[in-house]
């Protein structure tokens, strides 16, 4: 017993090393395969402070730009409210709740991309709500603290939404490949489906994360998967990744029905 | 004397994670290339100081930049590896003289103090970049990133150094 304690004093550095690293290799490891870990992540309260202090200074060099394109959203959306049947717009409705938030940090170099916002909980941000921005879709929120939220972005290799082409009924999935943060990957569309570059994709029908139609990126190139059946198609994202500010939260209020629902058709299987 | 040195190394471990976290992580060269300059630290670090205790601080040091990049632990295995491997990777870079008790950066030569950054700077970005991304499929971009992010990182680090070193780190 005693040479044992000795051999592991004597080795002490080796020993502490060892422990560390397979502490780090587990959580590692698992967070590449669920989701990111809870307990590691920037949406803690010491991060998202100074993440926040950092943000509240380099936030004024680009008010100028960002008011722009504030103004050009709201004159879009002026015209379509302006043009839309009056009845469109009754409370019954209003499926879809909004709030409103700030990126305090992004990155777009790693192969798992998350995105710090400042708002969280108590604004009732929850996991599994969709985030966009005026021009397209950005990600899905994987962590919340109290007040602050930590998005996974569609740049990211776990990330996977149901998208389709525009105004049709094809949809596949959007993934990332981790090569470009122009582009992003739509798999599994059929064989058969006629192609055009620059066709519109939009996010599908078939999550209850996102609604329908909101706008994701053009049609750069397709070319034949190697099963020969299906295409995959590369996107060229409508947001450019490196420089947004302003994104929308959005809260499905049929979401939890929809889910139960599920449940309970598989419960009964 | 020993107290002083290690207040000193916790003083440059904040000062690194912030200017990691709030600077280097953010100037996306081309789009990918964040140099990793918190790699100093292991550089600094006094040679002859306790060497469980410079490994703790190295996973501190690694996990608080995990932290606030969202990445898990990659940060801390990185900085773990590179502080378990500092004292072979001096044999190696300085020879025997290294073990004496008089020993500082002063005896040793410019190219000598370069090699063993350089090394320092490998090890932290092979580990870092190969566990980033985990799947042989893309062998070619994590040897691109690690190739380019190691040159930018090793820049940044002798221009650093040399801004920010001590009498006794030189």
């Amino acid at each position: 017993m005693q040479r044992i304690i000795n051999f592991i004093l004597n080795n002490r550095n080796t020993f502490l090393y060892v422990v560390l690293l397979v502490f780090s290799l587990g959580i590692t490891i698992k967070s590449h395969s669920y989701h990111q870990s809870r307990y590691f992540n920037s949406t803690k309260w010491i991060s998202g402070t100074i993440y926040g202090i950092s943000h509240g200074i380099t936030n004024y060099f680009n008010l100028k730009e960002e008011n722009k394109r504030l103004v050009e959203e709201n004159q879009q959306l002026r015209e379509q409210v302006l043009n839309a049947p009056k009845e469109y717009l009754t409370d019954s409705t209003l499926n879809f709740e909004i709030v409103p938030a700030q990126i305090i940090k992004n990155m777009f170099a790693s192969p798992r991309n998350y995105i710090t916002l400042d708002k969280g909980e108590k604004h009732g941000i929850k996991q599994d709500m969709g985030v966009i921005t005026p021009l397209g879709i950005l990600g899905i929120v994987e962590n919340t603290s109290n007040g602050f939220t930590v998005v996974q972005s569609i740049l990211n290799t776990k990330s996977n939404i149901n998208a389709k082409i525009k105004n049709t009924n094809y949809f596949g999935s959007l993934v990332w490949n981790a090569k470009d943060y122009h582009i992003v990957q739509l798999i599994d569309i059929p064989r058969s489906v006629p192609l055009v570059t620059g066709d519109t994709i939009t996010t599908g029908a078939m999550s209850s994360i996102f609604p329908e139609n909101i706008p994701i990126g053009t049609i750069k190139s397709f070319e034949l998967g190697q099963n020969q059946s299906t295409y995959t198609i590369d996107v060229t994202l409508f947001n450019d990744m490196a420089n947004v500010k302003n994104v929308y939260v959005i809260k499905n209020k049929a979401r939890k029905e929809i889910i139960d629902l599920q449940k309970a058709v598989e419960d009964a299987k | 004397m020993q107290n002083n040195l290690i207040l000193l190394s916790i003083i440059r471990l904040i000062l690194l994670v912030f200017a990691q976290v709030l600077i280097f992580n953010h100037l996306n060269f081309y789009g990918y290339i964040n140099p990793l300059v918190y790699v100093l630290f292991f550089y600094w670090y006094p040679i002859r100081e306790n060497k469980s205790l410079f490994i703790l601080l190295s996973f501190i040091l690694g996990l608080f930049i995990d932290i606030f990049s969202d990445t898990t632990a990659l940060h801390a295995m990185a900085a773990i590896t590179v502080a378990f491997s500092r004292p072979l990777l001096m044999r190696f870079c300085f020879g025997v003289n290294f073990e004496f008790q008089g020993f500082t950066y002063k005896n040793t030569t410019k190219v000598q103090r370069a090699t063993f950054l350089l090394l320092l700077i490998l090890i932290q970005h092979i580990v870092y970049f190969s566990f980033e991304i985990l799947s042989f499929s893309h062998l070619l971009l994590i040897l691109k990133k690690i190739l380019f992010t190691a040159i930018v990182t090793f820049l940044f680090s002798i221009l650093l150094s040399s801004l920010f070193a001590t009498d006794q780190d030189i």
